[in-house]
């Protein structure tokens, strides 16, 4: 973590270089992979995200989804009304600024990099109030109490946009200005990873993980665990807001369905198979978590599936659904993978043991 | 008067209600009580009850053609008895195997690793049996075919109560005077207990832990596939997702009575079923669902422990 | 005469049972006291009212003057009490290195910003705790094992650790809760010196809770005597060896 400053100030250059001269032809030429790239972008920051809460402060968090909810929606709602409004109020036709700005030629127009950027940290800083108010009640509980906690919290976050007919209800909501590019994905990406990173690499930091480790022992030496959950929490919902924001910003419409459990599921998923508390891990299994889907759609697309399937069906003699539902379906791989992970390798591709380590049976009551 | 004969509807409804939410909330119950652990995939247990009950209804309908009645009296009673009783038998046979199967594959080789784990572990579980059901069987809402015929039944003035609601309402009292008697009264009853209380010296003692664990299991899940067949008997569409909802609210059911107490499970299940409908037959359906997420979060915020639960201090 | 740790008339219950009775202790500054009992009288109990894990139900306890009850126990570490524990509770998934630097966060004074600007304040007090860190591991012979998964250590180490660890919060109180157990005759008279070692170089006073009557007798200056959460016997080392109710606790009639 050395020349950590550095080597952030080195990729947001090249990003940018990149955003300048290869974005658009790409995006254009190359549409499909385009959007692969920006999904990797935006599932690089929740999972690194989540893996704050989940995998160095061991806080098991469910409701990741529920946080890029409030961030896509606040981001939806501020570049389709908020903004405009206030670029109305300050300098439209009876503006507050307009006697000022007009006798001078001024236009006040907001750029689309710039309004992105505004509306994404608009969206983080609701999502990371909302984590606030989720996390203070929430995190006085343990392991499986706090699981589902959360989990309903993020399904009580849904509940409400379904039920909120300014926000579009269970149409969704369409987002005007879908600015989202490389470079802000990528940055956030950049920046979500060093902020993580350089918080935990120090000894403020190490109060996370003595937190994950034991929290009866961290207290003894006078670590404030509830702070530290709190600001986990807070952080970790902070840039699923920005990760909301981006992806509404790019789709350009969003509907209360998307953000549900499963969606939460994706990012744990996501943060278990890299590793709980190994970053490099996390960013390595949300690529892969990205790209494999794809893959398998394309090979559900060709004919090597049906051709084993109708092998298959001739041998064991049972009519079964198109097999290539089963390639499509994350959910079966996933949860497939969630047990076997589970069962032979719990600390994913680069986490370590300790957190999977043995224990003795659970205590006698008092 | 027109209020009184309200609130008892609602109150009625209600039991009905909270004795499926009490079938499903014992399985978690038992479930952690012996292990400290959420079985996430009970609801889907419950789901696949359902669903065993529903392959083995068509089935006899080839035999019985119980649509040929169209209502209880004495010449009918036996049939329809003996048609439900195969059916819920046969479905509480293959999700008490089914259960024991998952503790087995699933839960056992990580006995030793942290809760969280299994946790995990049990939430891919859960998800794999949804999504393989809707694989196999779609998405679309499945009919279940008649069991027994659904009226209303006469003599209650204006009170209305339908032949499924007294059927879920007398078979969960007959469940529970002989879950009842298997965990007060037997040795594998008394194991549980013990087991629930005390692990290591359950084992010190000669008591095989293992073989106890999947009993509990298999209970359990037995019941959450009879709370799955009067369910459809009431209503009866069969989805691959039904597990979830009532699934959630079970667990918060289990929660409210104190999570690990039999005795909590069954009035956690009854106190929610009424409140939903209380809350809905007096005008606020749309909070129905809300009601048993309010109340989790109540409960874990003011008295974790639930209504009938034990304190647990960790040693330091 | 204001004394460093004051317990007055403290009662513990947990629902029926009454784990600590009135208990009445001092501690003076630079002292060495032990707390000894049979198994169940409550020791480890009483150091975890004093750290605030438990609220006493009775009683207030007082650090220099100021009143503990009702704070928790990482503010009680922050006015200077620290512990160690009866089974090992190292932070596992650390090093050696790292178990010891993570205690030296309670004096931190550059906080979350600073880690993410790392700027030249945040990386002179990084390094300062590193050779804070380091020198104390030096002082216990562990340095060499800095960079080893603390989990790794010999039994032994793995105690002296922990000590190690306390140390690092800058205590004015170290409780000790049976440091010496698991160890052999020889470990544990290193033990023995090492702890009037660190009373002396720290200027600190110790409560030690301990089994080994060699240990306690051979380097307490008071000693108090617990049976059923009730104290039986109170003084120097030689009047309690010879106190009949104190042999009748550990032996029986």
């Amino acid at each position: 973590m050395r020349h950590a400053r550095a080597l952030l100030a080195v990729f947001l250059v090249l990003l940018f270089l990149f955003a300048l001269f290869i974005e658009h032809p790409f995006s254009t030429h190359f549409s499909y992979y385009y959007d692969i790239l920006i999904n990797i972008g935006i599932n690089i920051i929740l999972a690194v995200s989540l893996n704050l809460v989940n995998g160095y402060t061991g806080q098991f968090s469910l409701g990741h989804a529920g946080f890029m909810a409030v961030g896509a929606y606040a981001a939806g709602s501020w570049s389709t009304h908020l903004g405009p409004s206030i670029i109305n109020l300050l300098a439209g036709s009876s503006g507050i600024l307009t006697p000022l700005l007009q006798p001078l030629g001024i236009q006040l127009a907001v750029g689309d990099n710039v309004s992105l950027l505004i509306s994404t940290l608009f969206g983080g800083l609701l999502a990371a109030l909302a984590g606030l108010a989720v996390g203070i009640p929430s995190l006085r509980l343990r392991g499986d109490y706090l699981a589902i906690v959360t989990l309903g919290f993020g399904e009580i976050i849904r509940t409400l946009i379904l039920n909120i007919d300014f926000l579009g209800a269970a149409r969704g909501m369409s987002v005007t200005g879908t600015y989202t590019n490389v470079f802000w994905t990528f940055g956030f990406a950049a920046v979500a990873i060093y902020v993580v990173l350089g918080l935990v690499n120090s000894t403020y930091g190490r109060g996370f993980l003595t937190v994950r480790d034991d929290e009866v022992a961290a207290e003894a030496m006078g670590i404030n665990t509830t702070k530290y959950k709190v600001i986990a929490f807070v952080v970790g919902a902070f840039f699923a807001g920005t990760a909301g924001s981006l992806y509404a910003q790019f789709t350009g419409y969003v509907t209360p369905e998307g953000f549900n459990f499963f969606k939460s599921v994706d990012v744990v998923v996501m943060v278990i198979l890299g590793g709980m508390g190994s970053t490099a891990g996390v960013v390595v299994a949300a690529i892969l978590l990205t790209i494999l889907p794809e893959l398998l759609r394309t090979l559900a697309h060709t004919d090597f599936v049906p051709a084993l399937q109708t092998s298959l069906e001739s041998v064991i003699k049972i009519h079964l659904p198109p097999l290539q539902g089963l390639l499509e379906n994350r959910l079966i791989l996933y949860s497939l993978l969630l047990i076997i992970l589970m069962l032979t390798r719990p600390q994913g591709l680069f986490g370590d043991l300790a957190g999977s380590r043995k224990r003795v049976a659970p205590p006698a009551s008092k | 008067m027109a209020q009184v004969i309200l609130f008892l509807q609602q109150l009625l409804n209600g039991l009905s209600l909270g004795s499926i939410y009490a079938l499903i909330a014992l399985g978690y119950t038992m479930v952690y009580g012996v292990l400290r652990f959420i079985n996430f995939a009970h609801g889907d247990v419950y789901m696949l009850g359902a669903f065993c009950g529903f392959g083995i209804t068509n089935l006899l309908y080839n035999f019985c053609h119980l649509d040929q009645y169209n209502a209880i009296s004495v010449h009918t009673f036996i049939p329809i008895f003996l048609c439900t009783g195969i059916v819920m038998l046969g479905s509480m046979i293959f999700c008490a195997i089914l259960g024991v199967l998952i503790e087995r594959i699933a839960y056992r080789p990580l006995r030793d690793r942290p809760r969280l784990t299994v946790l995990i572990t049990a939430i891919g579980v859960s998800l794999f049996l949804q999504n393989m059901t809707q694989f196999f069987v779609g998405a679309q809402p499945q009919a279940f075919k008649q069991l027994i015929p659904v009226r209303a039944i006469e003599g209650l003035g204006d009170l209305t109560i339908l032949s499924s609601q007294a059927a879920i309402i007398l078979s969960t009292i007959v469940l529970m005077i002989l879950l009842r008697l298997i965990v007060m009264k037997t040795k594998l009853g008394l194991a549980m207990r013990a087991l629930s209380v005390n692990p290591m010296a359950c084992s010190l003692m000669g008591v095989n832990n293992g073989l106890v664990i999947s009993f509990t299991f298999a209970l359990g899940s037995a019941l959450a596939a009879a709370a799955g067949i009067l369910v459809a008997m009431d209503s009866p569409s069969v989805t691959p997702l039904m597990g979830n909802v009532p699934g959630i609210k079970a667990f918060v059911a289990a929660v409210l009575g104190g999570i690990g107490n039999i005795n909590g499970a069954v009035v956690g299940g009854l106190v929610i079923g009424v409140l939903e409908t209380m809350v809905e037959g007096y005008g606020f359906p749309q909070l129905r669902d809300a009601i048993a997420f309010g109340v989790l979060i109540i409960i874990l915020l003011y008295k974790p422990t639930g209504l009938f639960g034990r304190v647990e201090r960790e040693k330091v | 005469m204001s004394s460093l740790l004051k317990v007055d008339r403290c009662t513990i219950r947990f629902g029926g049972l009454t784990a600590v009775s009135n208990l009445d202790m001092t501690i003076g500054s630079r002292e060495l006291v032990g707390l000894i009992g049979p198994n169940g009288a409550g020791k480890t109990t009483v150091f975890n009212m004093i750290t605030g894990v438990y609220q006493p139900t009775e009683g207030s306890i007082f650090l220099n003057d100021e009143r503990l009850n009702g704070l928790k126990p990482f503010n009680i570490t922050a006015r200077g009490i620290a512990r160690t524990f009866q089974n090992i509770r190292l932070f596992v998934s650390l090093t050696v290195f790292d178990n010891v630097r993570a205690a030296f966060n309670l004096h931190l004074k550059n906080g979350p910003i600073h880690a993410l600007t790392r700027g030249g304040k945040f990386k002179r007090e990084e390094s300062d705790i590193e050779e804070q860190a380091l020198d104390l591991l030096k002082i216990f012979n562990l340095e060499r094992f800095r960079d080893v998964m603390c989990k790794n250590l010999p039994y032994g180490d793995q105690r002296r650790l922990e000590i190690v660890r306390a140390l690092a919060t800058k205590p004015r109180l170290l409780l000790l809760d049976e440091p010496a157990a698991g160890m052999n005759p020889t470990e544990k008279s290193a033990l023995m010196t090492l702890i009037e070692f660190i009373q002396e170089k720290f200027d600190i006073s110790v409560l030690l809770v301990e089994h080994d009557m060699r240990v306690v007798m051979g380097i307490c200056k008071r000693i108090y005597v617990l049976d059923y959460g009730l104290t039986i016997a109170e003084g120097a080392p030689e009047e309690i060896r010879r106190d009949p109710k104190v042999i009748q606790a550990y032996l029986g009639e």
